[in-house]
This record gives C-alpha cells, sequence and structure tokens, in this order.
C-alpha cells in the first residue's frame, strides 16, 4: 500500500481552478520530487498533503488515514509522523535553534530534559549545526537556516520528510551540499521523502521519481530516466528551458511602444 | 440603489462575520487555556504566559502610572476650578476617587494596554503567518490558539486588572498632590476620605470591567493577527486595525458596563 495516496484532487481558490484531478501514489521509502514551474500548483498540493487546506473535491491517504476528512486526534496522529522543513525554514524567531528543535519533543514526548538536549545535539550534529544550537535563528545564514529546519523536521524521528524547495534562494555550493544531506538522510533513516522544487539539478540528484505538475496537471510523473527522455512538450520545455509563448510578445509590445515614446519626444 | 444596498449587505455580513469569528476564536482560547495554567497545565505554556505577563504588565508599568498621575491631576484640576466657585472643594476627593476606580482607571489601563500590547499580538502572530511559523506548529501537531493565544489571554487577564489598580492608586495620587498644594490637605487626611468615598462595589466595577477589557484586546489583537493575508504590509494594516478595533471595542463595553451597573446597582 503506498504511504501516500492522492486521489481525483481538486482545489479551487475563489473559482479558480488550481488543481484539476490530481491522481498520485507515493510508495514507502521513495524519494518524490514534485517538479513545476511557478503557479503551477505544487506548494498547494503540498499544502493539501500536509492537510493545511481543505480540498474542493477528492482524497489525500496518508498511512491509509484520509487526512481531508478524518478526526483532529487522528490528523495530529498522522502528524506527527510528519517532518516538514517549509521554504522559508520557519523557525521560531522567539527560540534559540536548539529551543527550535527540541519544542516536539518537549510537547509530544515526556523524554527527560537530559535526554531531550541529547536528542537535539544529535539531531544538529546530522545536519552539521553542532556548534550552532545556542544562537537565535535571525543570526545563522539562510543555508544554515535550511538545515536547522531540517534538523527539526527529524526531531520526532519521522517516516515522511517533506522539503518544501530546499534549495531556493542558496547558492550553487551551498545548495548542493543541503542535496547531499538529503540524499544521505534519506539512506540512514530509510524515509519516504517528498521535496517540491523547480530546481532540475537538485531534483535530479536526490529523486526517485519525478512527479512534473504543469498548470494544476500531472504533465508526467515516472523516473529520473523516464522524465529526462520523456517527448512530453510541457516536459521539454521545462527541461530545455525554452520560454514560454506568453511573455514574449508582451514584452516586444512593451519596449515598442516604449521606443515610439522616446522618438516621440526627441 | 443596488449597490448601494449592496455594499451595506456585504459590510453588514463583514461584521457578523468578524464577530462570530471572535467568538469562535474566544471559545477555542478557553477551551485552551487549562493548558497554559500552573501546576495542572504545561509547564511550557505557564513560562510563556509568564513571560507575556512582564511584557503586558511590569513593562507597561512607567507608561499607565505616568498617564494615571497626569490624568488625576487634570481631573483634580478641571473638578476643582467648578467646584470651587461653590465652595465645594472637598468633592474633587471623591470625584478623583470614584472616578478613578470605576472608571479611569480600568479605561485608561486599557487604552495603554491596546497600544502597547494589542497592536504587538497582531503584529507578532501576523508575521509568525507571514513567515509560516503558523503553519509550522500546526504540521508539528501543536494547535496555534493553544500555543500562542492561550499564554497571551492568560496574560492579559491577570496583567490588566492589576495595571488597573496601580492605575487607580496613581490616580488619587495625582488628586492628593493637588489637594496638599492647592489647600494644604494632610496626605493621610487625603487617603481617609478616600477610602470613606469607595465603597468594594467600585473596585468590583473596575476591576470586572478590566477583565472585560483584557478579554477584548487579547481577542482583537490576536484575531488581527490570524486575519492576515499577503505579505509584509497586511501585518502593517492587521497592527494598526487590531489597536483602532481594540480601542474602539473598549469604549463600547466600558459605555455597556457602566450602563448596566447604573441601572441595576442601587447606590
Amino acid at each position: 500500500m503506498p504511504i501516500i495516496s492522492i486521489r481525483d484532487l481538486v482545489v479551487e481558490y475563489d473559482g479558480r481552478r488550481i488543481l484539476d484531478g490530481l491522481n498520485l501514489d507515493i510508495e514507502h521509502g521513495e524519494t518524490m520530487v514534485l517538479l513545476g514551474g511557478s503557479g503551477s500548483g505544487k506548494s498547494t498540493l503540498l499544502r493539501q498533503i500536509l492537510a493545511l487546506e481543505q480540498p474542493k473535491s477528492g482524497s489525500v491517504s496518508v498511512k491509509g488515514i484520509d487526512i481531508t476528512r478524518c478526526s483532529k486526534s487522528e490528523l495530529k496522529r498522522v502528524r506527527r509522523s510528519i517532518g516538514v522543513a517549509f521554504q522559508s525554514a520557519a523557525l521560531f524567531n522567539s527560540l534559540s535553534v536548539e529551543d527550535n528543535i527540541a519544542l516536539t519533543l518537549r510537547e509530544h514526548t515526556k523524554l527527560a530534559p537530559s535526554i531531550i538536549e541529547l536528542m537535539v545535539w544529535m539531531k544538529l550534529a546530522v545536519v552539521g549545526l553542532a556548534d550552532f544550537g545556542k544562537l537565535q535563528p535571525q543570526e545563522l545564514s539562510g543555508g544554515m537556516k535550511k538545515r536547522a529546519a531540517v534538523a527539526r523536521a527529524l526531531a520526532l524521528g519521522p517516516e515522511i520528510l517533506v522539503l518544501d524547495e530546499p534549495s531556493a534562494g542558496l547558492d550553487p555550493i551551498v545548495a548542493a551540499e543541503l542535496d547531499e544531506l538529503i540524499v544521505l538522510l534519506k539512506e540512514a533513516f530509510q524515509m519516504t521523502v517528498i521535496v517540491v522544487t523547480h530546481e532540475l539539478p537538485s531534483a535530479f540528484r536526490i529523486a526517485d521519481r519525478i512527479a512534473m505538475l504543469y498548470k494544476g496537471r500531472f504533465s508526467s510523473v515516472g523516473t529520473k530516466d523516464e522524465i529526462r527522455a520523456s517527448q512530453n512538450p510541457r516536459v521539454r520545455q521545462f527541461l530545455d528551458r525554452i520560454p514560454g509563448d506568453m511573455a514574449t510578445p508582451a514584452v516586444a509590445a512593451y519596449f515598442e511602444k516604449y521606443l515610439k515614446t522616446q522618438e516621440a519626444y526627441a | 440603489m443596488a449597490t448601494v444596498l449592496e455594499n451595506v449587505g456585504t459590510k453588514t455580513i463583514d461584521h457578523l462575520d468578524y464577530v462570530g469569528s471572535l467568538n469562535i476564536q474566544l471559545w477555542a482560547t478557553l477551551r485552551a487555556m487549562r493548558t497554559a495554567l500552573p501546576f495542572v497545565g504545561n509547564r511550557y505554556r505557564w513560562q510563556a504566559s509568564v513571560r507575556q505577563m512582564l511584557q503586558i504588565g511590569v513593562d507597561a508599568l512607567p507608561m499607565v502610572s505616568l498617564m494615571a498621575i497626569c490624568s488625576g491631576f487634570i481631573l483634580a484640576m478641571q473638578g476643582a476650578s467648578e467646584l470651587k466657585r461653590f465652595g465645594a472643594l472637598h468633592y474633587v476627593i471623591e470625584l478623583v476617587a470614584v472616578g478613578f476606580t470605576r472608571e479611569l482607571g480600568p479605561l485608561l489601563t486599557a487604552i495603554a494596554v491596546s497600544g502597547r500590547s494589542g497592536s504587538s499580538f497582531a503584529a507578532e502572530i501576523g508575521t509568525m503567518k507571514v513567515t509560516e511559523e503558523l503553519d509550522s506548529l500546526r504540521v508539528m501537531a501543536l494547535e496555534p490558539v493553544e500555543f500562542v493565544l492561550a499564554p497571551k489571554f492568560l496574560a492579559a487577564l491577570v496583567s490588566v486588572p492589576c495595571l488597573s489598580v496601580v492605575s487607580n492608586f496613581c490616580g488619587i495620587l495625582a488628586g492628593g498632590l493637588f489637594m496638599f498644594f492647592s489647600t494644604r490637605l494632610e496626605p493621610l487626611l487625603y487617603f481617609r476620605y478616600v477610602l470613606e468615598s469607595i465603597q468594594l462595589r467600585d473596585v468590583v466595577m473596575g476591576l470586572i470591567k478590566s477583565v472585560a477589557f483584557a478579554t477584548i484586546i487579547a481577542q482583537v489583537g490576536c484575531l488581527e493577527g490570524f486575519r492576515v493575508r499577503g505579505g509584509p504590509d497586511s501585518v502593517g494594516r492587521s497592527t494598526t486595525s487590531g489597536v483602532v478595533k481594540s480601542t474602539f471595542l473598549v469604549i463600547v463595553a466600558d459605555a455597556i458596563f457602566t450602563a448596566i451597573f447604573y441601572f441595576t446597582v442601587k447606590p
């Protein structure tokens, strides 16, 4: 049975359809990358997988529980098995880095403070931040914040790790380091990993399978090699970085008008 | 005409939606309050409540005290300028004492706390929303109402009445200073007159109002934060809205309470 199963998922905002009848199964222990351009609906899909929003119709099942219709207590139980690192890291600025990581351990377990302290140190060591626990989040660099967010996501030993745009806004070296970290974590902890990204090098480094979103639908789902070899025009356009046909005429028209105005003034 | 009716309808629905959201949030907070209590609740939540009490209460002490002292002087001087024409200067003591315990102490405190803490609640929660911290709490199986709102609400319920008592004291003290400098009335005698003028029900009335004002400030400030949509500019708008709405509702609530006490409590 897949660990996450999405069936006929439809999401609308103010009558505007964002996700249009999506179907996807994510298996235990695989790394699924949700790939797509800006506005393709990948972050909306992620919010549905995390039950942060209600869909118009369809279902999202995590570990066999339909999280769009389950009770609050069931949802809490499901959420304890998911670790999430948001795009902005979303560390609590009022808490130190180690308190951020200790938060879920303090709230959801009855472990002694000394054990929690040790576990926090271990999680920080895993992401290479063992010496930075006492700092406040605002004292960390962008890459360190993302790694701290991953450490926090790992705190309860989740079965599913969800990463939203992990390499967005990072330089290529730090982004590559983060990709390696994700691969290592997956191998070490045997987790199911879901990564939302639009960065092609990251996607092809970490993915077992890739689901390519375009205008709220999957244009292609397959292994890395299948996606690379795909002749689907949307996939090819994305992989070969071909500009869309919407922006160019609009930009050209703007500059044409601008030049005419300048000529008129001259 | 249709557009006017449409606008009135939309605004009415918006206001009803706001009141409904406030009620739902209040009940959710009351259900979550147990976790913020000492001994029976969550240790970390109680610590958060104490931190909030320091911010709402202790940090506001100089401002509230100064506001009360100035208002005490103003009330005493304005009262005296009229009352001395009738040779009734001693009524200034009653005016200041009763005026502050029943009305000015709780109201001034609420306005100060609304400006300081109501706006801070809206800004803090709004920023948490924009930076995905609230979503982060939810996916960690933690309820934002329990984690963020309950400690603030408990802290406001404790701090605002305490500040009101301090405000009453400072206002009455200012009245005493005025009486000393204008009539050479001995401070001890002044305080004996004050104690004779105030009744227990005046103090209780003031404290009941304070609790209601604290509820309004905490709930409105936090609701404005939770309703933030979009980016940082919307945090700014919600902060302003939090102060304006909570101050307005505090004054409306004050009028309602005063009317209830006036018509139901026999002198």
